[in-house]
């Protein structure tokens, strides 16, 4: 039997849940005899295989144009999606800017600033366009939310052997914890 | 007329992070442009908070290294309150710090940038990654995995969690170390510093091995800035920032709280990242690296005795002057987990490092601090302004990767130059425009987002907008 493919990708966020994920340090070797790690931060791969993937995970808010697209593909290309750490699950942090303009937060940024010079708002067609935050399941269809800041290692441990074992994971008691 | 060719990520759809390069009528690479594309807006949103809940909420700024933040606004968060930490806080929190420089520079050159020495650069992308690495050479890897985790270890054994401890506060940090804690520290600290020569070995020989391409690869001149002790030895926790000339000649020295006094902010319409600069050379004059190859060059020794014997090597290596191939970080960084290391040690063998006078109070609010730190990625800055309260008014950072962001323009362009031959598109150029960028280790999510996401897809246009050449991967 062909081994279970993951895919992961992070939005809006720190990459702190990757880093819990990194954390699970020499289990990545028998995990890795499990399962199949297709696209990733952390790879080289960058788009989620187009035949699918059993299991996508994403991390991070949903905070530009960009983002929408990328949580919309990953959820047309895997069967079951993980809400990864707070900011994915509720908007985290990342919501924090939602009580401000984003012109304002622009503004402050880049040319009402102590330390910059002859500031401009970067707005070329290159770059992606801010929106309101928001978390992963008010763009797409979550099925598996796995909260914290970031979720520790044991926890995502947990949660990708319950999946690859055909099962999901249910995240209760001393488990569950948000910050 | 000058003829212009633009090369540029046919999709918007991967990547916060891509590149253009223009090329003249002669297929001639005349500029490059690496785009920073995300914007998060911390300056603006922690205004309305209290100054001690910058520890916490900084962090998020980067889980990569969230210590860095974490101590920064902690330091910040001291001079708003007007207040010095004890001695055994700031043993403490230099320790986190060391653990933390560890932590991320293991996960840089064994995880991250690792691969692409160890496999080489036209590896299959397929496995030129750490999953590609543990099934390679599982040893080499673990040994990896287990320096990293080696850094964690410290920063959870002082802050309860690996990634966005809670530790430092207002005044000092909130918890003694324990006597266990500490033996547990020291037991681990032999078999890291072994794994971390095997680092530095590996980078040294590869350089050598590479000498010629190592030495052109991506390779200029421009100033370099970071802090040193009095002696002028490397640090990264507490000290003066040193900026230098391209020659290595000091041009000043300034305390953390003058940086207004001497860093510029450009910014570019195509990107979000910030372009910093030395205020008195102008923009683009005055740009400069900072991380591990530049403290290593700004730094006249170490203070400790290991890394200080190969930081004589790293000195030899330009005849005393700073050395500027791009892929010397990478040596650099590994030389600066030996000296962690033996940080390590000192500090846990220090007599206060067990003592509970951990923390200083305070009722005063001065209404303004700034905070400096050596992250792994270069120098940091918080500044932040209060109301009479300690509500926030001003918050302003000027983040570690920030600083190279000329330099890793600039690398890319060298490394285009190299590649691009007017028409077409070669996968060896995919590849080396990565290289270059990772070995600055570039932490996006810091003041933007998008840690080593790297373009997906390159098409070359013609003036037209006619596509030459395509390529795509993943």
């Amino acid at each position: 039997m062909a081994k279970p493919k993951i895919a992961t990708d992070w939005l809006g966020g720190c990459a702190g849940c990757h880093m819990s994920l990194l954390d699970i340090d020499e289990r990545l070797v028998a995990l890795l005899d499990k399962v199949e790690l297709t696209s990733s931060p952390i790879t080289d791969l960058k788009v989620p295989p187009a035949s699918g993937v059993d299991v996508g995970i994403l991390e991070g808010a949903v905070n530009n144009d960009e983002h929408v697209h990328t949580a919309k593909r990953m959820r047309e290309r895997c069967r079951v999606l993980v809400a990864l750490g707070d900011c994915a699950v509720f908007g985290g942090i990342v919501n924090m800017r939602n009580y401000f303009p984003i012109s304002e937060s622009l503004r402050r940024a880049y040319v009402a600033n102590e330390s910059t010079v002859d500031g401009v708002i970067p707005g070329s067609e290159d770059i992606m366009r801010p929106i309101a935050a928001r978390a992963v399941d008010k763009v797409v269809k979550v099925d598996v939310y796995l909260p914290g800041c970031p979720p520790t290692a044991e926890q995502i441990l947990y949660v990708l052997s319950e999946l690859v074992e055909g099962r999901i994971p249910k995240i209760v008691g001393e488990e569950l914890k948000y910050e | 007329m000058s003829r212009k060719i633009m090369i540029e990520p046919v999709t918007r759809i991967e990547g916060h992070a891509k590149i253009s390069i223009y090329v003249d009528d002669d297929g001639q690479v005349e500029r490059a442009f690496f785009h920073v594309n995300e914007f998060r807006g911390f300056e603006k949103f922690c205004e309305g908070r209290m100054f001690y809940e910058m520890p916490w909420i900084t962090p998020r700024i980067c889980g990569i290294c969230p210590v860095s933040h974490h101590l920064a606004a902690a330091k910040t968060a001291d001079g708003i309150a007007g207040v010095a930490p004890t001695r055994t806080a700031n043993l403490l929190r230099e320790l986190m710090h060391m653990g933390q420089i560890i932590q991320s520079h293991a996960l840089h050159f064994f995880e991250l940038a690792g691969p692409d020495l160890i496999l080489g650069f036209d590896a299959s992308p397929a496995v030129r990654n750490v999953a590609g690495l543990i099934q390679q050479q599982p040893e080499l890897a673990l040994k990896g995995v287990g320096l990293r985790r080696y850094g964690q270890e410290i920063i959870r054994t002082l802050g309860e969690k690996k990634v966005h401890p809670r530790f430092a506060v207002v005044g000092g940090v909130n918890a003694a170390l324990t006597p266990a804690g500490r033996d547990a520290i020291l037991a681990g600290i032999d078999q890291s510093l072994a794994d971390a020569k095997l680092g530095v070995n590996l980078a040294r020989s590869w350089l050598e091995e590479h000498g010629d391409y190592a030495t052109h690869f991506a390779s200029f001149p421009c100033g370099y800035m970071g802090m040193v002790q009095d002696d002028g030895a490397l640090e990264l926790f507490e000290g003066k920032i040193r900026l230098t000339d391209c020659n290595g000649r000091e041009l000043v020295r300034f305390a953390g709280a003058q940086y207004l006094d001497h860093v510029g902010e450009h910014v570019e319409p195509w990107s979000y990242l910030k372009f910093p600069y030395y205020l008195p050379f102008g923009w683009p004059d005055g740009s400069y690296r900072v991380g591990p190859l530049a403290r290593l060059n700004v730094a006249s020794h170490i203070s400790t005795p290991l890394a200080n014997e190969e930081h004589k090597r790293w000195k030899a290596l330009n005849g005393g002057k700073p050395v500027e191939g791009t892929l010397y970080y990478h040596y650099a960084r590994m030389i600066e987990v030996i000296y962690a290391l033996e940080r390590v040690q000192q500090l846990l063998d220090d007599p206060d490092i067990l003592s509970n006078d951990i923390v200083v109070n305070s009722n005063e609010v001065t209404g303004h601090a700034v905070g400096a730190i050596e992250a792994p990625r270069g120098t940091l800055f918080h500044d932040y302004h209060t109301d009479g309260d300690g509500k926030l008014t001003r918050v302003n950072f000027i983040i570690a990767t920030g600083h190279n962001n000329w330099a890793m323009n600039k690398a890319v362009e060298e490394v285009a130059k190299g590649y691009v031959d007017g028409n077409h598109l070669t996968e060896g150029m995919l590849n080396r425009v990565e290289a270059a960028i990772r070995a600055y280790d570039p932490c996006l999510s810091c003041s933007t987002h998008a840690v080593g996401q790297m373009p997906l897809a390159v098409s070359l246009l013609g003036p037209g907008g006619q596509e030459l050449d395509y390529r795509v991967r993943g």
